[in-house]
């Protein structure tokens, strides 16, 4: 089971690696990683997404609460926050795709940010979901390539996760 | 205090934090270090090999309960120092480990002696620093040795460029500001209130002890509430010494080479509580049938060990003393009860013990013997069957005398952390139990004990092979002996002599006590060679991956050992015999 967990890091040199090593030492699977500045440039964010049951989400959450750099570790419910991911994927468009492909995005209010005469690249924001579902839907005209930045994720309503 | 050099600073450092004495071994970009050493009050002692240093200053560390410092210049140096880090990270030891590093300018180039020395001892240390500027030293000495004694305790790294060392600083020590650092040593109420109870309630409690309560020193708050709510007592590796061997309420240590008794009253027990302890797979044997019957009270500093290898029913977060000092307030007094009777049967039954023989010396009668003439000694061990000997068969009864590589289980440990003990704790009697595979790996260190007059003394059970992987190769792999024969080379007593230390050498059993009376009345460092046999074993035994109840007694004992002399216990029915 996919577990969301944010976590708010002093913003040093070597941070990331120690959060890193810590999950391949430990024997813990990364789904997805992301790490940005916070407001306050002191601190980072970083949504990591685990692969695992409850006992390896409580390891994985008192291990990074003992990294000296980790100062806040939360655990996201994923019924009381909102999640996205942005991707980009380039895919082959030839002439008689394009209209259906528009439709496409257009039906998933994705964009289209880049067209040349073979691909285009779409830009989609939004769950895991709806992202696999727009995938899904573009492969039959071939993906060329796909970036992915990750899951981000936030509590709905007044709760905040800061230093 | 105004503008110095980080070197300088570096010492002004170790001064403020209570450092007397430092082991290290100098190196091209310590030189500006090394030159400010040469005029500072700190002990400096100059080891022959950097994983000595690490390892004295844990040896020096557990002894005293102080924060050991250790220092190794960049590179090789460096490297040298991983094992003993890794060793005091897996026993939980507090120690500073100071690394030289090529000027800032150079780093990332692969420049002449340059390791990436943080990157390579992240998974051994609690944390780590490479200093970019030398206005950052005063601020990472401070947190680092917080960090290191605290909480759990641990190693910490700082690597130090060489031109950070040069630099000038304005000195200032500041504040410790650590927002991601918060030891909870505090103990939940509700928690002991529930482990209280449940102690109460218990028919077969067991009290399971580790280093935790040994590095918090809650030995006497142990004693307590043991006797309070008459519960055995059985302690690790990391534990011994924090209860009384000789007590009638010690069950001695558990696992795969504790007694039978202590491995049956865990496989009985209805209630266990864990304090400052780990669930190592060396103790519970295969996990899954550990303690079927038990309901699991864990308490530990470190929330992490909760639930980390056993399903825990009340978990207790905070510090070993205070946990044991409220829970023996929140107990009442409980009568001796047939669970009681039927541990001390046990202890009648299945004592430690061994075949007595006139020809050869046996190991277990070295360490009786050495607890006959010196009950108060300091035992430092290397790893292997001289490492459970000693665990079995002297007399364990304060913490802090027992010293010994559990978590890593590093072979060589124990001669330069004797040193460190030996320096640390001056007045106490400091004895290395070696093997001869083991005091080969650091041997070298007889000449930082010659040099600096630390008198300490390796009893070295000599049975001319790696014993304890020689052992599972006599048991499960038909005898065939795969590079496990050392062929009794060298000799040391000569060596010892070569290096300006006593050599002496016990071959009959009717040497023995003469020769032990020698080394303990030596007042230099002396290296005992004891000749044992290859075949001795460490009895009992657990085979790896099964449960304690399937424990085997490998040797017929006739001699009751140290443990059960109070019992004074007649020979062991019920053995199952493994060899002829």
């Amino acid at each position: 089971m996919l577990h969301t967990i944010a976590l708010i890091v002093e913003n040093r040199p070597g941070v990331l690696v120690r959060i890193a090593g810590l999950f391949s030492r430990r024997g813990f699977n990364i789904d997805s990683l992301t790490v940005g500045a916070t407001d306050n440039p002191d601190y980072s964010r970083m949504t990591i997404t685990v692969d695992g049951d409850e006992v390896v989400l409580e390891q994985v959450t008192k291990q990074l609460n003992k990294l000296i750099n980790v100062i806040r570790v939360s655990e996201l419910d994923p019924a009381e926050s909102v999640e996205r991911e942005l991707v980009m994927i380039k895919v082959a468009a030839k002439k008689e795709d394009r209209s259906e492909i528009m439709q496409i995005v257009s039906v998933f209010r994705a964009k289209i940010i880049d067209v040349s005469p073979r691909s285009m690249i779409i830009e989609v924001t939004g769950s895991q979901d709806k992202v696999e579902a727009m995938v899904r839907l573009l492969r039959q005209f071939g993906i060329k390539e796909m970036a992915r930045t990750g899951r981000v994720s936030m509590v709905r309503g007044a709760k905040v996760v800061n230093p | 205090m105004g503008k110095m050099s980080g070197a300088e600073a570096i010492l002004e450092c170790l001064k403020l934090e209570g450092v007397e004495i430092i082991f290290g071994l100098p190196g091209g970009v310590l030189l500006p270090l090394y030159d400010a050493i040469y005029d500072s009050d700190i002990r400096h002692i100059l080891v022959r090999h950097e994983q000595a240093a690490a390892h004295a200053a844990d040896g020096y560390a557990r002894a005293t309960g102080r924060v050991g410092v250790c220092l190794a210049t960049s590179g090789p140096g460096a490297t040298n120092l991983v094992t003993g880090i890794a060793t005091a990270y897996m026993d939980s030891v507090p120690m500073v480990a100071m690394t030289g590093q090529v000027s800032t300018d150079l780093i990332g180039k692969d420049a002449f002696q340059e390791a990436d020395i943080t990157g390579i001892t992240m998974p051994v240390t609690k944390h780590s620093y490479l200093v970019k500027d030398a206005k950052e030293i005063p601020r990472v000495f401070r947190e680092a040795f917080y960090i290191a004694r605290t909480g759990r305790p641990g190693p910490v790294l700082i690597d130090l460029p060489r031109d950070v060392t040069v630099n000038e600083l304005e000195f200032k020590y500041p504040e410790i500001n650590l927002p991601g650092y918060n030891p909870n040593l505090k103990v939940h109420h509700l928690q002991i209130k529930k482990a209280a109870a449940a102690l109460m309630e218990a028919e077969r409690p067991v009290i399971y002890v580790g280093g935790g309560v040994k590095y918090s020193d809650g030995h006497r708050e142990l004693l307590r509430l043991s006797e309070r709510i008459k519960a055995p007592v059985t302690t690790t590796l990391m534990g011994i010494g924090c209860f009384p061997e000789d007590h009638p309420l010690s069950l001695g240590m558990l696992g795969m080479h504790g007694t039978k008794y202590a491995n049956y009253a865990i496989q009985e027990a209805d209630l266990i509580l864990a304090v400052g302890a780990r669930f190592d797979d060396r103790v519970t044997g295969k996990v899954a049938s550990f303690a079927p019957q038990a309901r699991v009270i864990h308490v530990d500093v470190d929330p992490a060990e909760i639930g980390k290898n056993v399903r825990v029913d009340i978990p207790v977060v905070g510090d070993a003393k205070s946990a044991l000092a409220e829970l023996a307030k929140a107990v009442e007094d409980k009568p001796w009860s047939p669970w009681n009777d039927k541990i001390s049967g046990w202890k009648g039954d299945h004592p430690l013990g061994y075949a007595k023989d006139s020809e050869t010396i046996k190991p277990q009668a070295v360490l009786e013997t050495l607890y006959e003439l010196c009950p108060e000694a300091v035992i430092v061990t290397e790893v292997g069957q001289n490492q459970m000997w000693a665990a079995q068969f002297f007399t364990h009864k304060d913490p802090r005398r027992f010293i010994s590589s559990g978590g890593l289980g590093t072979m060589g440990y124990g001669f330069p952390a004797a040193i460190g003990a030996k320096l640390g704790c001056p007045d106490a009697e400091v004895f290395d139990i070696a093997g001869d595979g083991s005091f080969q790996m650091n041997i070298q260190e007889l000449a930082t004990a010659v040099v600096n007059e630390v008198p300490v003394k390796v009893i070295i059970l000599n049975n001319g092979v790696l014993g304890m992987v020689r052992q599972w190769q006599d048991l499960f792999y038909e005898k065939r002996f795969s590079s496990t024969t050392l062929h009794r080379v060298p000799d040391f007593v000569k060596v010892a002599e070569a290096y300006g230390a006593l050599g002496l050498r016990a071959t009959k059993p009717s040497e023995l006590e003469g020769v032990l009376a020698e080394a303990i009345d030596s007042e230099v460092v002396t290296v005992v060679d004891v000749i044992i046999s290859p075949d001795e074993k460490v009895s009992p035994m657990v085979p790896a991956g099964a449960s304690l109840s399937e424990i085997l007694e490998l040797e017929k004992a006739d001699q009751p050992g140290g443990l059960q002399k109070s019992y004074a216990v007649p020979a062991a029915t019920e053995i199952l015999e493994l060899e002829g």
